[in-house]
């Protein structure tokens, strides 16, 4: 088995944010996050509901760009908010922007009336954010996305969720932000994001010279762990065997 | 002679024709998914202006904001799905043509249930926090009358004038059916709405609607339709699933076409000067009908 490529150390460290994930839907935008909830199923979350990206949940593991095993259920979009509604989801978004406390922004740059460049628009960041657990893929960590400040909260930061009150925190959950360099968190006495670890190859220094904001340190930062041999099998030859996990990388 | 239920079938103009400027109008369909473009094409030909429109946006509000239509856009996203962006929306919005009222994709379907039920609001947790409560002034929280006493978004009904949804099939009356997996909020589009107004690819009789179909297919209503259009290919170039999938060639064409003003106007000229026989014609021609089944993420 060839030495694990900076995708597959993404891979592994998106399932990681589902081990032991229960009967919950888990949604991953973009491939590296798609393969890393197949991954998980195949691993250590296999109670993880999948769906097609259209309007069914699905069965077993596939290959991204591939058709699934075989389906278990029935998730058109109404259905999708009503879960989500009720918690029984994990989220994995791509942010435009994302700032220190968890800010999220998809939306637009500049100024509301009139951006200077309209995105998507907020989708269902703001809903994800206060009804379930919410993770982050950022496919190339820079100062352009790691800002001091998001132009527009899509997603709700715990700062926000604090000043808007005890309803919105109440199942408030940023949980983890996997970027290209590094694993962060939240977990410090403010939800200030923390450096949880970097990737091998990529030292602390260049983790923080490639975000627009302090990042917070506690000790020694550990290098994000390697896939093991099966989970390398599993991702070159079931669940990514084109290897388009490395294209969403290319800088 | 026994009296029969309301025969509704009209054409796309008759439609349009009981619309007025100014109304709000809410557009079914999702992204770049089962969108009723042709109905959408018959508002592009006509007089009318400072539109409010509804919608889970894909190319319908591309193309409406290329013509000038809207005046106000109440939106959770707009996007063509395996484009991401479109390109008319941005280029309106970035030059501050159109009024942005932006939510969660999830308040929208809040607000329209709201209307569907006539309430005045639904209370859900969805906005607390979010940078919707501030770009949109009016929106207020609501204290619950009971014990736990949570603070949460009150989201106003989003009534409608007219809906405007795509179906794959319906009957004269107004029953109408969706083939695929997903009715998206068709029919609670349809139910916001004083009159709504329902195309399908093909007009059938009522009791072939059911010949090779589940119950749960028929999520409309004629209690809520007050037009029907026979409109085959009617969503093109967005995806109807069973009969065709997204035109994706065609749709990198609209996309390409966008990005240039000399180009627009071609692609304009090309499809839509003429009315909708004229387009569909346009568009065999070009040898662009039928994109292949299947969606994306």
């Amino acid at each position: 088995m060839s030495a694990p490529t900076r995708a597959e150390v993404c891979v592994t460290a998106c399932a990681d944010i589902w081990i032991d994930a229960g009967e919950i839907l888990v949604s991953p935008f973009g491939t590296i996050p798609t393969v890393g909830a197949r991954l998980a199923r195949a691993t250590t979350a296999p109670n993880v509901l999948l769906s097609d990206g259209e309007a069914m949940l699905t069965t077993g593991v596939w290959p991204v760009g591939g058709e699934p095993e075989g389906y278990e259920g029935w998730i058109p979009f109404r259905t999708i908010f009503e879960m989500l509604w009720s918690g029984r989801r994990h989220v994995m978004m791509i942010p435009g922007q994302l700032d220190s406390f968890g800010n999220m922004n998809i939306s637009m740059i500049g100024e509301y009336q009139q951006p200077k460049a309209q995105l998507i628009g907020v989708r269902g960041a703001p809903g994800n954010t206060v009804n379930h657990p919410t993770s982050y893929w950022v496919p190339r960590h820079s100062a352009r996305v790691m800002v001091a400040k998001v132009d527009r909260v899509c997603g709700v930061g715990y700062d926000s969720a604090a000043a808007a009150g005890p309803s919105a925190q109440r199942f408030h959950d940023i949980r983890r932000v996997v970027t290209d360099l590094a694993v962060l968190d939240f977990e410090t006495p403010d939800h200030a994001m923390r450096l949880a670890s970097v990737h091998p190859g990529v030292s602390v220094e260049q983790a923080q010279e490639a975000t627009g904001f302090q990042l917070q340190v506690t000790g020694e930062v550990p290098e994000t762990r390697l896939p093991s041999d099966d989970e390398l099998q599993l991702i070159r030859e079931v669940l990514d065997p084109e290897g388009l996990r490395e294209r969403e990388l290319a800088r | 002679m026994t009296p029969t239920t309301t025969d509704k079938q009209m054409t796309e103009d008759e439609v349009i024709a009981e619309l007025r400027s100014g109304m709000t109008i809410g557009i079914g369909g999702w992204g770049s998914r089962r969108k009723p473009m042709s109905l959408v094409r018959a508002i592009l030909r006509s007089d009318l202006s400072d539109l409010t429109i509804v919608s889970y946006g894909g190319p319908d509000v591309g193309l409406l904001c290329a013509a000038g239509k809207i005046k106000r856009l109440v939106y959770g996203f707009v996007s063509l799905d395996s484009i991401p962006l479109d390109p008319h929306f941005r280029a309106a919005r970035q030059a501050g043509r159109i009024e942005s009222v932006e939510y969660d994709e999830g308040m929208v379907y809040s607000g329209l249930y709201a209307a569907a039920c006539r309430l005045p609001f639904l209370p859900t947790r969805s906005g607390l926090g979010s940078g919707v409560m501030t770009t949109n002034p009016d929106l207020k929280t609501i204290k619950s009358p009971y014990a736990d006493g949570e603070e949460l978004v009150a989201m106003p009904a989003l009534k409608l004038d007219a809906a405007l949804v795509h179906q794959n099939r319906a009957d004269r009356q107004g029953n109408a059916q969706h083939l695929g997996p997903d009715v998206y909020f068709d029919d609670v589009f349809c139910a916001a709405a004083d009159r709504a107004y329902v195309s399908c690819e093909r007009i059938v009789e009522t009791d072939e609607l059911l010949a090779a179909a589940h119950p749960a297919t028929l999520r409309i209503s004629r209690a809520v339709v007050s037009g029907v259009v026979q409109a085959p290919n009617g969503a093109h170039f967005t995806s109807c699933v069973p009969d065709y999938g997204r035109d994706e060639r065609f749709q990198r064409e609209y996309v390409q076409a966008a990005a240039d003003p000399e180009a627009w106007a071609e692609f304009s000229a090309r499809y839509l000067s003429g009315d909708e026989t004229d387009y569909q014609a346009a568009v065999s021609a070009a040898g662009l009908v039928g994109g292949s089944v299947g969606g994306n993420a």
